[in-house]
């Protein structure tokens, strides 16, 4: 029981601890306990009175059997507690499991903020562990990988600065022959709103840009891409730690709309993204609040919704269950507008999972989980067996979930516990089921 | 024996109070201007309607999830709270000593009350024992420290209870008595019992957080 007992080989972590000697980590930490954190840190490392009532709250706890070294407690336990007693003089090996625990075994769902009497924010110290691991130059290969290309190019999946465009116009050019006259109107000045992605739309999932140019274009939206860097909303970086890139990451996104005059940003079908924006990158560069307003997808599908600008041609096929990402739902309160929109959408019930809302039960893949790559898969799966048996008592088909790293991981899920189940962006569905030119 | 009681009751007696209050006072000064200068980024949202709506929230036995999800612990976490506060202050003998030393009179509990009430706070504190040994998920976060305040919190109680029933020798388990709940006192600032101090800070700003930024519920 504890991390050291099952250490995966990852080269990006076994390479970094080679790296590294006792006094080097100590002066990290140091730096770190003493330069970034105050009292919140010190409050929770004090009065945390190892209760252990935030285990239940844990998928990875309640998927492994109950085994205490994944509850969130346990993970603060092997980590930042010992960081903070020993002040900071642990060894590379110990970094190895710290890393191991903060990058790959939390999804900083938060969802242990609900089980808490005390309000502590496990999240933000795990958030905190990470940072140190950054700083000893202690992370998983892969999602690191992602964190270089936003440095190297300001997009987590290295696209070039003309393969963007050139995936835009593509999908512009295949989405005219269903809708004529369908365009993705790039850097349109005062455009009523910038759409902006993540990166492995264009590199893996283009339908989704296509699926979205579509419906803007039958809802008659005024709307704009950039067609410079900026246009990636996404930020592995705030999830490895690297606080810095993930502040130039924002400002850009924020520069970029600013500079098209537009009136506001609507995201993509993503979760991630909306944290870095309103709780990590914006307070990193010190806005309280956005130069540019922003929305998620689920307000924006909801605003057309309620304007009736969306027509349906038929409805989709129910019942379906709803998965609540939650970075947009425990982190910005959508889901009442995503389950009001469902029910527009779809013909037959909602049947919930017994986790649900702000109280849902993470997919197991966010927080940069599934951005640390194979090395890590199998635990991850495992990790998400209590949301595989909440989804199978559902009994439905269908899972909507409105985020991309939910997508990731459910698709495993389901394919791991045999469920039978396809899983369902909005956009899907609303273009699936929309009046089209015949 | 005399000379002992005079000194739990006298010079310790104020000691206990002086580092109780002066250190409680010291604590939360020092961690407010560390939240000022080192965490501005959490401050700025800091809100007292969804501060006192979180607080009053958890304060509701059974109304948060992770109260519903644990409802021996619930039950456990309100009696032990609820009476170790409230005991102690209108316990008989206490407003007396009140009214002796100082003059201070008001409305006391009935004796059988509070002997009741300081036997719910054993209780409790056998309950969290009995899952600190037993509950595998707390046993292995468990530290000394988590023992020592559970021992500090409870021995007050328990020699009060043996002193009001006479078990024992009457003036032993009084000095015993008093010297533990100075002991209590005097740990408050300085061990995880400071959770009476700055709880009401980490569950305010957890609420800010949830109820301005995150626009959902933290219960």
């Amino acid at each position: 029981m504890g991390i050291q007992d099952r250490l995966i080989e990852d080269v990006g972590l076994r390479e970094g601890v080679k790296r590294l000697t006792e006094d080097k980590i100590e002066k990290v930490v140091q730096g770190v306990l003493k330069g970034e954190t105050g009292a919140r840190l010190a409050a929770y490392n004090e009065i945390c009175m190892r209760c252990g009532l935030c285990s239940e709250a844990c998928h990875f706890y309640l998927s492994h059997d109950g085994d205490p070294s994944y509850s969130p407690v346990g993970k603060v336990q092997q980590t930042m507690a010992q960081l903070i007693k020993k002040k900071g003089r642990v060894s590379p090996d110990d970094i190895y499991g710290m890393a191991q625990i903060a990058y790959t075994e939390c999804n900083l769902c938060r969802r242990c903020v609900h089980f808490c009497p005390v309000g502590i924010d496990t999240g933000y110290i795990m958030s905190t562990v990470r940072r140190i691991c950054h700083k000893l130059g202690v992370t998983p290969q892969y999602i690191q990988d992602t964190a270089h290309s936003h440095s190297a190019t300001f997009n987590q999946m290295w696209v070039k600065d003309d393969e963007w465009p050139d995936s835009l116009q593509w999908q512009e050019d295949e989405a005219r022959e269903e809708f004529p006259g369908l365009r993705i109107p790039l850097d349109k000045e005062g455009a009523d709103i910038y759409y902006s992605v993540i990166a492995p739309e264009p590199k893996f999932r283009t339908q989704l840009i296509y699926q979205a140019a579509a419906i803007f274009n039958a809802a008659g939206v005024d709307w704009t891409m950039p067609s410079e860097p900026g246009w990636d909303n996404s930020d592995m970086c705030m999830f490895t730690g690297d606080f810095e890139m993930m502040g130039r990451l924002k400002r850009r996104h924020f520069e970029s709309a600013q500079k098209l005059k537009v009136k506001r940003i609507v995201m993509g079908e993503c979760g991630h993204a909306f944290r870095s924006i309103y709780d990590m990158g914006n307070r990193w560069v010190a806005w309280k609040m956005y130069p540019v307003p922003v929305i998620h997808s689920i307000e924006f599908f909801w605003e057309l919704m309620k304007q009736g600008k969306i027509k349906l041609a038929k409805k989709y096929p129910g019942p379906v269950t709803v998965h609540d990402p939650c970075n947009v739902v425990r982190g910005r309160g959508h889901h009442e507008k995503l389950r009001e929109l469902v029910r527009f959408l779809i013909d037959g019930e909602i049947i919930e999972t017994a986790s649900n809302r702000e109280h849902n039960i993470c997919c197991t893949a966010g927080g940069g989980v599934i951005n640390c790559g194979p090395p890590f898969k199998n635990v991850r799966l495992a990790g998400s067996k209590a949301k595989a048996d909440e989804l199978r008592a559902t009994g439905v088909k269908t899972i909507v979930a409105p985020c991309h790293n939910c997508h990731g991981g459910l698709e495993d899920t389901v394919k791991r516990y045999e469920l039978g189940m396809h899983i369902k962006f909005l956009g899907d569905i609303i273009y699936e089921c929309m009046e089209k030119p015949s | 024996m005399h000379d002992i009681y005079n000194l739990v009751t006298g010079p310790l007696a104020w000691l206990a109070w002086a580092i109780f209050i002066v250190g409680s006072v010291y604590r939360l000064a020092i961690m407010y201007i560390l939240a000022k200068k080192k965490d501005a980024a959490s401050m700025a949202y800091m809100s007292w309607g969804f501060s006192l709506r979180s607080i009053i929230n958890w304060l509701i036995p059974f109304n948060a999830l992770g109260w519903r999800r644990n409802p021996v612990m619930t039950v456990a976490t309100f009696a032990f709270h609820i009476c170790l506060v409230l005991a102690p202050i209108f316990l008989l003998a206490h407003v007396v000593l009140w009214d002796q030393f100082f003059g201070v009179e008001y409305p006391v509990f009935r004796e059988n009350v509070t002997d009741i009430m300081s036997m719910i706070v054993v209780a409790g504190a056998l309950v969290f024992a009995g899952r600190r040994l037993f509950q595998k998920e707390v046993r292995y976060v468990t530290t000394c420290q988590d023992w020592l305040i559970l021992v500090i919190a409870v021995l007050p109680f328990l020699t009060g209870i043996l002193a009001y029933h006479q078990i024992f020798n009457y003036q032993t388990m009084v000095i015993l008595h008093i010297l533990t709940g100075e002991i209590m006192l005097a740990a408050i600032p300085f061990t995880r019992l400071s959770h009476m101090l700055f709880a009401v800070f980490t569950r305010a700003y957890m609420g800010s957080e949830f109820g301005g930024v995150r626009r959902v519920k933290d219960w």
